[in-house]
């Protein structure tokens, strides 16, 4: 672009301008800087005594004070994380005039080891002047009392007193509690971007797993300050001022910790879970996930040994079974699969089926078995398909029905989807569809995937709390509650204000009488002389209904038989059931996976029967012994 | 004899790589100075040192890289770095990101970046491209527009808010229609204008929290444990320095955790404390010295747009060490400009170097354009 010049342009006389210019500036720069230099003249030269003393004055600081961190109850008011006064013995190494001296004596006194103190002297370096280094942390009470008689004689030797959690239920409670744990560099930095670096400047712990992290905004509390008198060394010599700090919000899950007992109990040392939800709030009365681990190891810092044991199990403890783990959902979804059949008019309840055992589509050499070598005969209508679990009604019903419409379905009850449950640790699972299948593997969605699909097989996996879910919204006729395991606030004097239920997009309901036939399908499922948990759920005093699943890990060839004890242990059957009682007036819904085990209607039903029993010897005593008061239901 | 061929060797050498041997060296020096003044701030932290070392190694290859590229390239891309310096400053209030409360980054999936950064090298290439586009001393209408070139970026940094970066890129494009010849008399209108802008400003454009720190800055001993701790604290660290210091690593303001800020904004209070006035003026004869040099070679430079931008870049540096100082002894607000090359932290460092990097190169560049 080239310039336009009004006039011819005078190069001197406009770098005479500018050097001109630059003169002035430079004075204007050295007026400015004596301006600073006669400012810092008056206050280090004149008024230099005058701040001297001040500043050998200067005693007031102000310090951060932690919040003490709100408490964790269960729904009856049973405390499951507390907080308990820990010890350490610190040093001010510039306050004492003889370090190895001192050292020593406190090493006779206190039965402190060589490697302590060598730990302590690492510490000594790049550690600011004038800040305490612990010497030993979590002193017993007897070393408390040893030292505090003799302290006297120790000028920079202290002990400090910090609140630290404890977990009285230890693995009972690890995947849904969670821990807190030292705040390390990379929540350092959460809590900057948070903008929250000043409420957690006293703070030494920060939630890392489970509940502990997820409410941690409510568990943590407000910052409080402290005004104090220092001397000259800086060691605080009295308090003039407290804004105190406000405590987190103790705050009561839907937890009953009996119920969590008897679900570690119940499993035993197999690996599974164990999920119980009141069935018309979706609140979270018990989840367990065996095998757990002790909580309080993490809590002052784990040892790497323990560390990599719980990395490296094949049992894998880390993982909430409960919310991360994947399984086939198997025959439990056969229900939902059965209602969609009937929504969607590809069935009715009269339609019936002739059960060979075996299911052929045309054209395919393919042939899909029932797990009923002979299959169920004649007369398998919706009903006898869910009550027996007829696999190849299934079959039939899937390939009518194609995946499209049973994804959508599904995914309207929230598979493949996170139910939004109050724990970072969830899964959302898979649950496929063509488009998946072209991301994933590139390829085509072929018949025989719908067909597996059909009996919750193939590429299809839930969790247990997606299980749980699907199953509240099908026995409350399509509402769905987020599962949820915070309950409410522990107010003063014992009150709980109630965190409001969440619900998300009900299911619309086409025809009520559908709904009723898949309930009454799920009670013959227990009730009828010929369900598949009958034998479980044999004379219990209440009325409930389910359905029991066998998941398969490994697929059997063609013309082979499953042989539990020729597969792999690790790729043996899971054992599954999903149900809900009492059916009238559905108070309790229960989800539990046993991993590689066998038949569902064998381990899990049982299992799910002890729950059921547990619940209602605990809140409807009555139904075991007439006189007993109620205790009125978990709702 | 001797003594002129070394001296024209000198100077070939530092003309092959584009270096000003003599600000190269007031730069380093004081990079030495701040990373001794920041071991004893921060406590004594090694990790402290090595990170300030990463970063004054990058800033100074930046510097160097830039010192490569003739002025005239720069004068080129003036108006790109400008425009795209705004609409990334809109973009920023639209979809920052809020860190300390203010919006000042931008997240570009891949980097995060402030662009108000480089809208204070961006700001006076702009202005020194357009004013120097016309003959010198500009007329009214040039002036009008430069000003208005710098009012609108500066508006859109004070609305973030971050008050400090858009005082500096005000007094960036304002020191380079100066420099161009602005009369006297519309100085003094200017001025006028200014003050009257002021009472707007503190209305409608100043946070809560900024107005505070002007009010407590006013009168510190109303708040003196409050937002008036910062002032009062650091007004005690620099007195009782005295004339001779406390000693390097000997400061109890400091030491005692006194102080706040101590590494960052308020390093020159570690300074004076440790050092006192003896150490505070060998300290400024420092600065001194590179806005002298930085001074002579804008008047040197070969055309008006170059000896703008030079001199721009060298007064700018200058505000820095004039605002920050200011603040820390009492007799400016509290703004949050950091004492440049000496406080901790990268952002600042990195724009600061890349200016004296083209500084240097327009102080090296060949006469070939001369005349």
């Amino acid at each position: 672009m080239p310039i336009k010049r009004q006039t011819i342009r005078d190069h001197s006389a406009e770098a005479n301008l500018f050097a001109r210019r630059a003169v002035i500036a430079a004075l204007v720069v050295f007026a400015l800087l004596a301006l600073v230099v006669s400012n810092l003249y008056v206050l280090q030269v004149e008024h230099y005594e005058d701040y001297q003393t001040r500043s050998n004055g200067n005693r007031i600081k102000v310090l951060p004070v932690a919040p003490n961190r709100g408490l964790i109850y269960d729904r009856n008011g049973v405390l499951l994380a507390e907080n308990r006064p820990v010890y350490s013995l610190e040093i001010i190494p510039e306050q004492v005039s003889n370090l190895d001296e001192t050292l020593q004596v406190l090493q006779a006194l206190m039965g402190i080891t060589d490697e302590e103190i060598a730990d302590f002297k690492k510490s000594l370096r790049g550690q600011r002047r004038f800040k305490p280094v612990a010497l030993r942390t979590r002193l017993s009470e007897e070393e408390v009392a040893r030292f505090a008689s003799r302290s006297h004689r120790f000028t920079g030797v202290s002990v400090e007193a910090r609140l630290t959690r404890y977990y009285p239920f230890k693995d009972t409670l690890t995947h849904v509690v969670g821990y807190v744990s030292k705040i390390n560099k990379k929540d350092l930095q959460k809590i900057q971007e948070a903008g929250e670096e000043d409420n957690y400047a006293a703070t030494y712990d920060i939630g890392k797993l489970g509940i502990e992290k997820y409410h941690e905004d409510i568990l943590h509390g407000k910052v409080g300050f402290q005004q104090v008198e220092v001397n000259s060394q800086g060691r605080i010599i009295r308090t003039l001022d407290v804004q105190p700090p406000t405590p987190g919000r103790d705050i009561v899950l839907n937890l009953d910790i009996r119920l969590q007992q008897a679900a570690q109990q119940a499993l035993k040392d197999m690996r599974g879970t164990i999920v119980i939800s009141s069935t018309k709030t979706g609140g979270i009365l018990a989840m367990y996930s065996n095998p757990g681990y002790d909580p309080n190891l993490f809590v002052h810092g784990i040892s790497s040994k323990n560390y990599s044991a719980l990395l490296n199990s094949p049992d894998r403890p880390l993982i909430n079974r409960a919310t991360q783990g994947q399984y086939p959902p198997a025959s439990t979804v056969k229900p939902l699969l059965g209602l969609l059949g009937l929504e969607s008019k590809k069935i009715d309840e009269e339609y019936s089926i002739n059960d060979t055992g075996r299911f052929r589509l045309p054209n395919v050499t393919h042939v899909w078995r029932d797990w009923k070598k002979w299959g169920h005969g004649k007369g398998v209508n919706i009903t006898k398909a869910i009550e027996l679990s007829c696999d190849t009604y299934y079959y039939g019903l899937a390939y009518e029905m194609g995946i499209d419409a049973i994804s959508d379905y599904m995914s309207d009850f929230g598979f493949g989807d996170y139910t939004g449950i109050d724990l970072y640790e969830e899964s959302d699972a898979n649950l496929p569809n063509r488009g998946w299948k072209k991301a994933r593997f590139n390829q085509p969605w072929y018949i025989g995937d719908t067909i597996a699909v059909g009996i919750g097989q193939g590429y299809w996996t839930s969790t247990p709390v997606q299980l749980i879910h699907a199953t509240n919204a099908l026995v409350n006729n399509g509402t769905r509650f987020v599962p949820q395991i915070l309950r409410g606030y522990h107010e003063l004097g014992g009150d709980t204000t109630l965190e409001p239920l969440k619900t998300l997009r009900p299911i619309e309901i086409v025809d009520q009488n559908n709904w009723n036939i898949i309930h009454d399908a799920m009670f013959k499922t227990v009730n009828s002389d010929i369900g598949t948990a009958r034998f479980a759920f044999a004379n219990t005093p209440y009325q409930s209904a389910g359905k029991t699943g066998t998941a398969q890990l490994f697929s059997v060839a063609q013309d082979a038989e499953y042989v539990a004890e020729e597969v792999d242990e690790r790729l043996r059957d899971n054992a599954m059931y999903v149900g809900y009682a009492p059916y009238d007036n559905p108070e309790i819904t229960v989800v539990v996976v046993v991993e590689n085990v066998g038949g569902g209607s064998k381990y899990a039903a049982p299992m799910a029967r002890k729950m059921m029993d547990a619940y209602f010897e605990l809140y409807r005593p009555e139904m075991f012994a007439s006189t007993n008061d109620t205790q009125g239901a978990a709702e | 004899m001797k003594r002129s061929t070394l001296r024209e060797n000198h100077l070939s050498i530092s003309h092959r790589f584009h270096v000003d041997l003599p600000l190269l060296i007031g730069l380093l020096v004081l990079m030495a100075v701040g990373l001794v003044t920041i071991y004893s701030a921060g406590g004594q932290d090694i990790g402290l040192i090595e990170r300030q070392i990463v970063r004054l190694g990058i800033a100074l290859g930046v510097m160097l890289a830039l010192a490569q590229v003739p002025p005239m390239a720069f004068r080129r891309l003036s108006i790109y770095a400008y425009g795209a310096g705004v609409l990334m400053l809109v973009a920023v209030l639209v979809f920052g990101d809020i860190g300390k409360g203010a919006q000042r980054w931008l997240d570009l999936g891949f980097v995060r970046f402030q662009p108000s950064e480089a809208m204070k090298l961006a700001v006076p290439m702009m202005v020194a491209w357009y004013i120097s586009k016309f003959n010198l001393p500009p007329r009214l209408p040039h002036i009008i527009i430069g000003f208005t070139l710098v009012v609108v970026p500066t508006i859109l940094i004070a609305k973030q808010p971050d008050l400090g970066t858009s005082l500096l890129i005000a007094s960036s494009g304002v020191f380079a229609i100066f420099l161009a010849g602005m009369s006297w008399r519309l100085i003094m209108l200017v001025a006028g204008l200014v003050g009257a802008f002021l009472p707007v400003m503190w209305i409608f454009l100043m946070q809560d929290y900024q107005k505070q720190r002007v009010l407590t800055f006013m009168n510190p001993e109303t708040d003196p444990l409050g937002s008036g701790y910062h002032i009062i604290q650091s007004k005690i660290a620099i007195g009782s320095g005295g004339l001779e210091g406390k000693g390097w690593l000997q400061g109890t303001q400091s030491q005692l955790e006194f102080l706040p800020e101590r590494h960052t904004d308020f390093i020159f209070a570690v300074f004076s404390e440790e050092f006192g006035l003896i150490g505070v003026l060998a300290l400024l004869a420092i600065y001194l010295f590179i806005i002298i040099r930085g001074l002579m070679l804008a008047v040197r430079a070969q055309n008006a747009y170059s000896k703008l931008l030079a001199g721009s870049i060298t007064l700018t540096f200058f505000v820095y060490v004039f605002v920050n100082m200011g603040m820390v002894s009492g007799i400016l607000p509290v703004v949050g400009v950091p004492l440049p090359l000496v406080s901790y932290g990268g952002t600042s460092m990195v724009t600061l170097l890349a200016g004296f990097g083209m500084l240097m190169g327009i102080g090296t560049q060949k006469k070939l354009l001369s005349r």
